[in-house]
């Protein structure tokens, strides 16, 4: 079983958080510290696994995780779980992500957090692994994607001009969003 | 087009994020953080409802600013009505908030309860799944209570949507382990069995998944999914396999699939059909073969799939361990991992290596690879990896390797990662215990130990070594010696201060001949280190200066200077003052003859297992611990007779021997007490029947094999038995036979049991001379238990009270029921009871002449049943049989292997229950 599953970037700032076992909510903060603490600290090219910290469970669970450029994608379990194929499912859902968003990078993950979550939970579910096939996953995000349109199109357009209006004075707002992080670049990971 | 829209998202959210982004300092972002907050908090609170769309906004806003590390507080109300919202995309945030932030005893479940219900009867197959993650997520018991009925219901209808149908099943699952009670599956079993061969891989994959904790949960009922799982297996593995191939990842087809079902089977032993066996065994190979084929893609995830794929398979070969051709393979393909180039590969393989080295048919394979394993250790860049190194290396220690594998972590613990250096310290030490060949080499070994990563060593390791060394006469000198020349060093640690201070306090004398070595040599060695030490080591150095005084009383006047000077007597630490004045005043008063009594040298120590055995297994939890029982041959008989001497234990209670005399007026033992209880904690003393002595326990052990027979004889009486056992009840008819002439008056036997119910029937008080009298026990045991009830007898003998008292032959075997089965029955059983502590072995030494005939007289009598043609070794002995409690029963299988030449015999239990295991043992390895 999957406990819990933390993407956090480079300098160990929370971009997702998925807790599949309960854990107060400073609990869950120190459990991000620790872990980052574990991860960053490890050279790029050494294993991907390793003992998880002590707050998570010790050595009867494993951080299995991977690096992609600004971000790092951990998923701590049980030993009922193989690791290489938990790895690949990090690589499953990245590679959905990237194309769901279609060149994934962390800014993504951090205006459209929600969105992730969705995704998310089209291929873990109670911290049970619920999807693996890239093409189902895409499928399935699509069906959403689409009921959000037809919803979004008529009934939200009223609430949408109104807040376009309230916003018109911020006119930076885009360029901020797209300045400086870099893209995730799914296919560049495979050398270890 | 991406899948997901970005463009429309929400705006004030976007620029909230931006503002956060934006900000210079953690001040201003809380600050930022609190007006969003309040802002929120009033939009909610505001008299005019929100739109949809708002509360979406403000939502996601609240899960932004928790996932910065904020508490939420608030905002779970406003969830909760998005989720009876007809808008997908407002109940889909509802849900994310609730699971994200509602924890399983929320107060809302019960209205979070009411919108699933109507989302899971909805005609709309995305509000049923959203439904089916958000109980999946919060998995309370309350609403497994509620929709424990539904869900499987969803999960067999044939209407159901395949991505319906894989979550239903995987919330299933999830309720399965939050609430197993709960979840009964009833008639729907065998069509939850029968989703392993849907068509959609999403299902199977799901479905899989239940089904391995259903089988976990209720073996039986599942074993039905096992031709199932082989059939499915086999058609995608199998080379020209038709299924799935469309769900190739990297060309690997269904990898997750493969590795469930793989997992699934690991539930179960062997397959008994012949059929499906011998077509898992082609499963087996092919995916075995794979790994040998070039690969058809140079992309790693192609690699990774593939071989997660191959090490469940070695991972079902090691739980089967039943094929000694797979292992081996399995062993090679390990090994060739072991230089793969690719560091995870590593990993895996040293991590399965260790479980496939505690397989008999597999251990020496392993071992081959030594070399490999100890340049792993050598040159791993990454920690983890050489820490599985190390627990490898531990896995595949045995006699022929200990040495070289001792040397190799003593010498890596000298660069180690300060992390793992206390496993690898007790690792060591219980390495070197238990291949000691010679013990001088286990005394270097701890030594080293000491000086390498004195700061890691634990209490348990110093202790064990004192241990050793007080409970062997042939090791005193040389460790004596050893702890000398090491105490030389201008600074050492002050673990080998303890062992140094006590072990020349105990066995100083044996090397006080030689002058570089003499009396005053070595108490000036000691005491020179005494103002580095802490408290504890203090007053153990304070102990072995009083030793000192009766091993070496020509420098009784230095020690008593030493004593008297004022630090020590007016010690700010009452502990050490206390010693110092006890002491000085204990030489001062008692002459050579009592000085002798009071600190003689300590008595060998009860043997029991090793202190750091257990703080390792407390650790690590049972796995990982080596199981080829390889002990030292002479495991007992170093203590030999300590086990009877019952009397010693309170003197052994405090270690100096002193608590008679200089404690009696110390209130304040303590912490004297805590310096070296430890080695106590666990002792099974027999001090209750040393209470109860005068016992004659010669007649006892007779009849562990026997039921009928003369249990006690002196002059006056005789005492006979008979009894006969069925399940946990006995029935024991005792005869007592007045031997002399004159009567017995007042004759009353009394049963002293603590562990199993007796009855007895009264008797009569008198009884006459030359007559026999005739007693009636009914026994029931209640559980496994260890101390035999004792029977007592008083009666009058010509005016003097007389006194008898033994214990009553009703040991925990007479409880067994013998349980016929097959070769093959028998090895599966025996390998599913390999939890190390459900096996207890021991090796000894033959008593008897090793006559067969006898020997299966004996176990048969023992109660087991004894089975022919079971081991491969025609002169060894296995049975089988159940202990009946009231309680419970316990399977018990036993092996028994003499070796005629050496006159020795090995004898192992594996027993459902560690304390049963232990307890037959000691019984049956006592009859040979």
């Amino acid at each position: 079983m999957i406990k819990a599953i933390l993407i956090f970037n480079n300098h160990g700032k929370p971009r997702l958080t998925r807790f599949y076992q309960y854990f107060a909510e400073d609990m869950q903060q120190q459990i991000i510290r620790e872990t980052f603490h574990l991860v960053s600290k490890r050279d790029d090219n050494v294993c991907n696994f390793l003992e998880g910290g002590s707050l998570i469970g010790g050595s009867d669970y494993k951080l299995i995780y991977r690096h992609y450029a600004t971000l790092y994608f951990v998923f701590c379990v049980d030993s009922s779980e193989s690791e290489l194929g938990i790895l690949d499912l990090i690589q499953v859902f990245v590679e959905t992500l990237d194309k769901c968003f279609e060149n994934v990078c962390e800014l993504d993950l951090i205006f459209h957090v929600d969105k992730v979550h969705y995704i998310l939970q089209e291929v873990v579910m109670g911290g049970m692994v619920l999807e693996t096939n890239m093409n189902e996953i895409v499928a399935q995000v699509e069906v959403q994607s689409r009921m959000e349109k037809s919803e979004g199109g008529l009934s939200a357009a009223p609430a949408r001009a109104v807040s376009a209006v309230k916003n018109m004075n911020l006119p930076e707002i885009p360029r901020n969003i797209n300045i400086g992080d870099i893209n995730i670049k799914v296919p560049s990971l495979s050398p270890f | 087009m991406p899948a997901v829209s970005k463009g429309d998202g929400m705006r004030g959210l976007a620029v909230f994020i931006s503002d956060i982004r934006n900000c210079k300092s953690k001040e201003a972002e809380v600050k930022r953080i609190n007006k969003e907050l309040a802002n929120i908090r009033s939009k909610f609170k505001g008299d005019k409802s929100l739109d949809g769309y708002s509360k979406r906004k403000y939502v996601c806003k609240l899960l932004f600013i928790f996932l910065l590390g904020h508490d939420i507080d608030f905002g779970h109300m406003e969830a909760v009505n998005l989720l009876s919202s007809n808008k997908y995309t407002e109940k889909q945030i509802g849900y994310l908030f609730i699971s994200v932030l509602v924890n399983s005893n929320s107060d809302l479940i019960r209205l979070i309860n009411n919108a699933i219900k109507n989302d899971l009867s909805s005609r709309y197959p995305v509000f049923m799944k959203l439904a089916l993650h958000c109980i999946a997520n919060v998995g309370s018991r309350e609403m497994a209570e509620a929709f424990v009925q539904e869900i499987p219901r969803i999960l067999v209808a044939g209407d159901t949507m395949d991505s319906v149908k894989q979550s239903a099943a995987l919330c299933l699952l999830r309720l399965h382990r939050t609430s197993p009670d709960l979840v009964t599956m009833g008639e729907l079993t065998s069509r939850v069995v029968h989703l392993l061969n849907d068509q959609h891989l999403g299902v199977v994959t799901a479905a899989t998944s239940l089904i391995i904790a259903m089988a976990q949960k209720n073996p039986e009922e599942l074993k039905v999914s096992i031709p199932l799982a082989v059939g499915r297996l086999g058609r995608i593995v199998i080379p020209a396999a038709s299924d799935l191939q469309d769900y190739a990842y990297y060309f690997v087809p269904a990898p997750w699939l493969s590795v469930k079902l793989l997992r699934l089977l690991q539930c179960y032993p062997p397959p008994e059909d012949d059929s499906v066996r011998s077509r898992l065994a082609e499963c087996l190979e092919s995916i075995l073969n794979k790994a040998q084929e070039p690969p058809k893609s140079k992309k790693v995830q192609h690699s990774n799939a593939k071989y997660a794929v191959l090490f469940e398979a070695i991972s079902l070969i090691i739980h089967y361990d039943s094929d000694p051709g797979l292992l081996v393979r399995a062993c090679n393909q390990l090994g060739q991992f072991l230089q793969h180039r690719e560091t995870n590969l590593r990993y895996l393989a040293l991590e399965s290596m260790c479980t496939l080295a505690s397989s008999e048919f597999s251990h020496e394979a392993v071992k081959t690879h030594i070399e490999t394993v100890i340049s792993a250790l050598k040159t791993e860049r990454d920690v983890s990896v050489r820490q599985r190194a190390v627990d490898l290396l531990y896995a595949m220690c045995d006699r022929s390797n200990a040495k070289q594998i001792v040397a190799e972590l003593l010498d890596y613990l000298e660069t180690a990662d300060y992390s793992i250096r206390e496993e690898i310290v007790l690792k060591v030490a219980v390495i070197a215990e238990k291949y000691a060949v010679d013990y001088a080499w286990y005394v270097d070994t701890i030594l080293n130990l000491i000086r390498i990563a004195g700061d890691h060593v634990s209490e348990e390791v110093w202790y064990r070594v004192i241990q050793i060394v007080i409970s062997r006469e042939e090791v005193q000198g040389y460790a004596a010696k050893t702890v000398f020349e090491a105490l030389q060093a201008p600074a050492c640690h002050e673990n080998l201060v303890k062992v140094g201070g006590y072990i020349l306090g105990e066995f100083g004398n044996l090397i006080a001949g030689d002058p570089r070595s003499s009396p005053l040599v070595q108490f000036n060695l000691l005491h020179s280190k005494f103002h580095l030490c802490s408290v504890p080591t203090r007053a153990l150095l304070l102990s072995t200066y009083i030793k000192f005084i009766n091993l070496f009383p020509e420098i009784k006047v230095t020690i008593q200077d030493v004593l008297r000077s004022s630090s020590q007597i007016r010690n700010s630490d009452v502990e050490l003052q206390q010693r110092a004045v006890e002491y000085l005043r204990l030489s001062c008063v008692a002459n050579t003859d009592v000085l002798a009594t009071v600190l003689e040298e300590m008595p060998p120590f009860l043997e029991r297992e090793s202190s750091i055995l257990s703080k390792l297994k407390k650790r690590k939890g049972p796995g990982l611990l080596p199981e080829q029982e390889d002990s030292p041959k002479d495991k007992n008989t170093g203590v030999n007779g300590t086990v009877e001497s019952a009397s010693l234990s309170p003197l052994s209670a405090d270690l100096l021997g002193l608590s008679s005399t200089s404690s009696q007026s110390s209130s304040s033992s303590a912490p004297r007490g805590s310096l070296l209880v430890d080695i106590f904690a666990d002792n099974q003393s027999p001090v209750p029947e040393a209470a109860a002595a005068p016992v004659a326990t010669e007649n006892f052990s007779k009849f562990v094999c026997k039921n009928s027979g003369v249990l006690f004889e002196n002059q006056m009486l005789q005492i006979g038995l008979k009894s006969e056992f069925r399940q946990n009840l006995g029935r024991l008819h005792v005869f007592y036979g007045n031997k002399t002439s004159m009567q017995f008056l007042d004759f009353s036997p009394s049963v002293v049991c603590h562990d199993v119910n007796v009855h007895a029937k009264s008797v009569d008080p008198v009884v006459n001379g030359g007559a026999q009298l005739q007693q009636m026990f009914n026994i029931e045991c209640i559980s496994d238990f260890q101390e035999a009830p004792s029977l007592n007898i008083q009666f009058r003998y010509g005016g003097t009270l007389q006194n008898i008292g033994f214990k009553l032959p009703v040991t925990l075997n007479k409880f067994f029921q013998p349980t016929e089965m097959s070769s093959q029955e028998f090895f599966q059983r025996w390998k599913q009871l390999s939890i190390p502590q459900q096996e207890v072995q021991k090796i000894f030494k033959a008593k008897n002449p090793m006559d067969m005939d006898v020997t299966k007289a004996k176990i048969a009598g023992f109660g087991v049943a004894l089975l022919d043609q079971v081991d491969p070794n025609p002169s060894n002995f296995v049975g089988a049989g159940i202990i009946h409690t009231k309680t419970t029963q316990v399977g018990c299988l036993m092996r028994l292997e003499p070796n005629t030449q050496a006159q020795m015999y090995r004898l192992t239990l594996r027993t459902s229950r560690d304390s049963v295991s232990q307890q037959l043992c000691e019984l049956l390895s006592d009859q040979f």
